[in-house]
Order: C-alpha cells, then structure tokens, then sequence
C-alpha cells in the first residue's frame, strides 16, 4: 500500500465555542499540487496548522506519511514556509546562509550540528533559488522577493517530498509573485515536490495547480480544476470575472 | 605607569572583581542578544526588582542573599512565562505585574525590619569590589553551566529566536527552550546585581546586544560582537572607576551607551559612505 503524503479523515477543530473545522476529509497523492483556498476564517490556517503538528484535531485523524504529524522521525519530509510578515523581524542580525542553515536541523538528534554535506546542501538550495551572491547579506537588507527566495531555500535545503505554504506571496509584487508561482511549479514539476499551497490568489493557482481544495468550515470542493470548471461553481466561489481567467487554459 | 596596573591587578579584591566581571559579562552579552531579539528586554528589569524583595528577605532571614535569590527569582521567571501562556498577556504586562510584586514584596519585608543597613545599596547599586570569594565561584560554575547549555543548544536556540513557528514545525521543543532561557535570565539576574547593581541590570543585558546588532553580519557575529563590547565594557569599567573613584556599576553602564553611540555612529557612517 502507498503511504500518500497527506491523508485527513473526519477532521474538525474548535477554539472555544468557535469550530472552525468539520469534518474534514481529503487526500494528498504524491506529485500533487494543491491549492487549499477558501474566504478568511475558513479555517485553512488552521488546517495547514493541524497538518504540521503544531495544533491536535479535537476529532478525527490525520496522518503524514502514515504517521501522526507531531512524530520526529517526519521533520526532514517536510518543508514550511509561514506568512512571512507573521513572524518576520526584519532587523534581525542574520545572515541569509545562517538562515537557510536551520532547515537542516528539522529532526536531528542532540547535540545538533553541521558537517560538510550540510554545507554543500545550503550550497545547492541557495543555488537553486539563484540566492548565492546574496548569501552573506543580513535578511533585513533584501527586497522582499529575496527574503521570501530565502525562506524557501530554508524550506527546500533539507530535501523535503511535501513542502506546505501558508500564504507566502501575501507581500510581493506581481511579477516577483509570478516567478514565484513559477519556481513552485518547477519544483513540482521536476523535483516531485508535493505542493500544499494556501493562497487567495487564485489566478495562479488556477494557472500552476494541479488540484484545488476549497473549504469553508468543511470540504466544499476537493478536486482537478476540469473539473471544478465543469461545475459551473467557479462564478459563485470566487466571481464572474474568475471563471475565464482560471479555466481558460484548462478549455 | 605599568607599575600601578600590576599593583592595581595584585589587589585579591580587583582579580574577584575581574573575574567574577568577566563571566556576568558573558552571561549578559549572550543572553541579551536572544532577549532584546525576541522583544523581552525588559525581562531583565523586571526580574531585577524581583531581586530586590529576594535579597531583602534573604537579610531578614540572615541567609547570604544569592543563595534565597537564585531560586526566588527562577520561580518569578517561571511565572512571568505562565502569565504570558495561561492569562494570554503580552510580556511587557506578565513582567511589569511579577516587577510590581517583587518590589512591594522587598518593600514590605525592608519595612517589617525596620530598615536595612549599608548591605541593600550594594546590590541596589552594585559593588563589584566587595565580591567575595563564593560570589565569584558561583559565578563561574553558573556562567559556565549557562554558557555551555547555550552552546550545545546552539541551533534550536537560533531557530526559536528567529521564528518560533517554524522552530516547532523543525520538531524543536519551544516551550523547554523557553523555560530554559528565562530560567538562564534568572541566574544571569541574580549574579549582575553585584556588578552593576539591581537598578542597572537591564542595562548590561540590552546595551552589549543593540551595540552589536549596528555592526553584526550574522546571528554568530551578533553572539561574538555582544560578547567582545560586554568584557570591554565591564573590564575597563573597573579600571577607570579605580583609578577615577566612580561607581563601578554606573560606569561600565555609561562604557556601554558610549559603545553603542561609536557603533552606531559606524554604522550611519559606512552606510552614507555606501
């Protein structure tokens, strides 16, 4: 039997009186990409943070890679890349490779320290996010394109098969957002990275993903976009305007 | 000249008050870096004036007031961090309530004892020459417990420090670690107060860490930089306060400020000059 990357089963979650999530259910395949997309306080924040093993499911299960999200052994399959204006001071003192050096500790047994493969990995992963001539810059000096390049190299060094982002191009500029979505897609593509990006933009995840998972307490929609555009639901989700724009290169 | 530095150095008192100096400044420089990072600076004060209520019940008791400190000041510590996760309140009120408590507390203690003698001014305002041959070895067995507790925890430390969220998500325990640091802070607290004194102490963990974050180029550099304006500070602080008759605490605050004021001042420089 395959153990598919994600897998959720009944899912709900509450805080306080407020539930925000009812059963949930949906699978993840390998090589997917999926767009998680629902209006504010749908609960995907919450979902995503259900996934990682920062929050438990009041009920119901999820499991990654066939274990429970909070497991050990889990960390160095998975790659995060937060809201970066959450939880981002922009005057921290770090260089941008020390940065990239702590997506290699997910996991990693006490006392945890660097060897030379660590090193050529931070190589390759600020390489493939075209970041080495700025790797010994402080964060706070770059664009935020470039941080947010940063923040996925830190996702990407330690190899990982299911990389989760939580809104990461919520502060770029269109066309740094669309290399972005570009580089995603890449990464999907070639690397087999399997992608669970929440977003609003839904014109570029209707352009690059391969599914869309809609919630909005529970699953509205969990599927291919062909699919979703056949539906005729598009218009009501998401606007009239948006039914051309992503099922367009679906026709 | 050099015959006064070596008589100024041969005195048991000054080589107690270097020593015992030069660990505290470590302590504060490292432990101020991950502080001021994480919008706690004023963890330090707070824990200051809880210091004071400890080594006033310590005088009441007749107990040598580091030995009552260091643990009523970790248990406030502790609490600070409960308030900041059980009574969702922000850091700055979490320490301004255990501050508020710890003052009252010596207050009251200083008022039922119907007043102290000299011994209180000297960990208000610090004496570092009157440290005594227990201060300084506890210093150093502390100091090198703390300091060698950060170096092996080195990476979980940094990733917390920058973002907790992905610290967790990397499998990193942040509320052991948490504990950890305010726990550290705590002893950190206890020991500075003979150095610079309770009212100065915020002073030696802030100024070292911001001085160092004007010329950083790396968290590593940061931890480095904090550390080198820290020793420079307390080392020649006690010099110039000798041979200048100033009090020791108040000048190797001053020392700092002006470090900082060079630092930043570099910073402004080279970047106008760029």
């Amino acid at each position: 039997m395959q153990i598919e990357p994600i897998m959720c089963q009944g899912l709900s979650f509450r805080y306080g009186d407020h539930e925000v999530l009812s059963d949930i259910s949906f699978t993840v395949n390998r090589g997917d990409y999926v767009g998680l997309v629902g209006p504010n306080g749908s609960g995907k924040s919450t979902l995503i943070r259900i996934i990682l093993g920062l929050l438990r499911p009041l009920t119901g299960r999820v499991m990654v890679f066939g274990a429970d999200p909070s497991e050990r052994k889990l960390r160095d399959r998975l790659g995060y890349l937060p809201q970066k204006m959450a939880s981002f001071n922009p005057h921290f003192p770090s260089s941008v490779r020390e940065i990239v050096s702590l997506g290699l500790i997910s996991g990693r047994r006490f006392p945890k320290s660097l060897g030379r493969d660590d090193h050529i990995a931070i190589d390759k992963a600020l390489d493939l996010m075209n970041i080495s001539g700025i790797s010994r810059s402080l964060i706070g000096d770059l664009s935020g394109g470039q941080q947010q390049r940063v923040f996925l190299a830190r996702a990407l060094v330690n190899g990982p098969e299911l990389l989760v982002l939580d809104e990461p191009t919520t502060a770029l500029d269109p066309e740094t957002r669309q290399n972005f979505f570009t580089l995603l897609a890449e990464l999907n593509r070639t690397g087999k990275v399997t992608v669970v990006l929440v977003t609003h933009d839904i014109g570029s995840i209707g352009k690059y993903a391969s599914r869309l998972l809609y919630i909005d307490k529970s699953v509205v929609f969990y599927g291919g976009f062909d699919e979703f555009c056949l539906s005729g639901d598009m218009g009501k989700f998401f606007g009239e305007s948006s039914q051309h724009l992503i099922c367009h290169r679906h026709e | 000249m050099e015959m006064n530095v070596l008589d100024f150095l041969s005195y048991g008192f000054i080589q107690r008050a270097l020593i015992a100096g030069s660990f505290t400044a470590l302590l504060c420089s490292t432990l101020g870096v991950l502080l001021v990072l994480r919008r706690l600076s004023l963890i330090g004060d707070g824990l200051a004036h809880v210091t004071f209520g400890s080594v006033a019940l310590g005088l009441v008791l007749k107990v040598f007031p580091l030995y009552v400190s260091i643990p009523v000041v970790m248990a406030s510590s502790l609490g600070i961090l409960k308030l900041m996760e059980r009574a969702r309140l922000f850091g700055d009120a979490a320490i301004g309530i255990v501050s508020a408590v710890g003052i009252a507390g010596g207050v009251i203690l200083a008022s039922r004892a119907g007043g102290f003698n000299v011994d209180i001014f000297s960990y208000l305002f610090g004496n570092i020459l009157s440290i005594g041959w227990t201060e300084m070895y506890t210093s150093i067995a502390l100091s090198v417990v703390v300091l060698l507790a950060i170096f092996l925890n080195y990476y979980e430390i940094f990733s917390l420090t920058f973002d907790e969220e992905f610290a967790r998500v990397s499998g990193i325990d942040t509320e052991k670690l948490n504990r950890l640091i305010v726990l550290f802070t705590a002893v950190t607290v206890v020991l500075t107060m003979k150095v610079v004194g309770i009212m100065l102490t915020s002073a030696l963990l802030i100024l070292p860490a911001v001085t160092a974050f004007q010329v950083a180029k790396g968290f590593k550099h940061a931890l480095v930089y904090s550390a080198v304006f820290s020793l420079f500070s307390v080392i020649s602080g006690i010099f110039i306060s000798f041979i200048f008759n100033l009090p020791t605490g108040a000048a190797i605050v001053l020392l700092n400020f002006l470090l900082f004021l060079l630092a930043y001042s570099f910073r402004r420089f080279g970047a106008r000059r760029n």
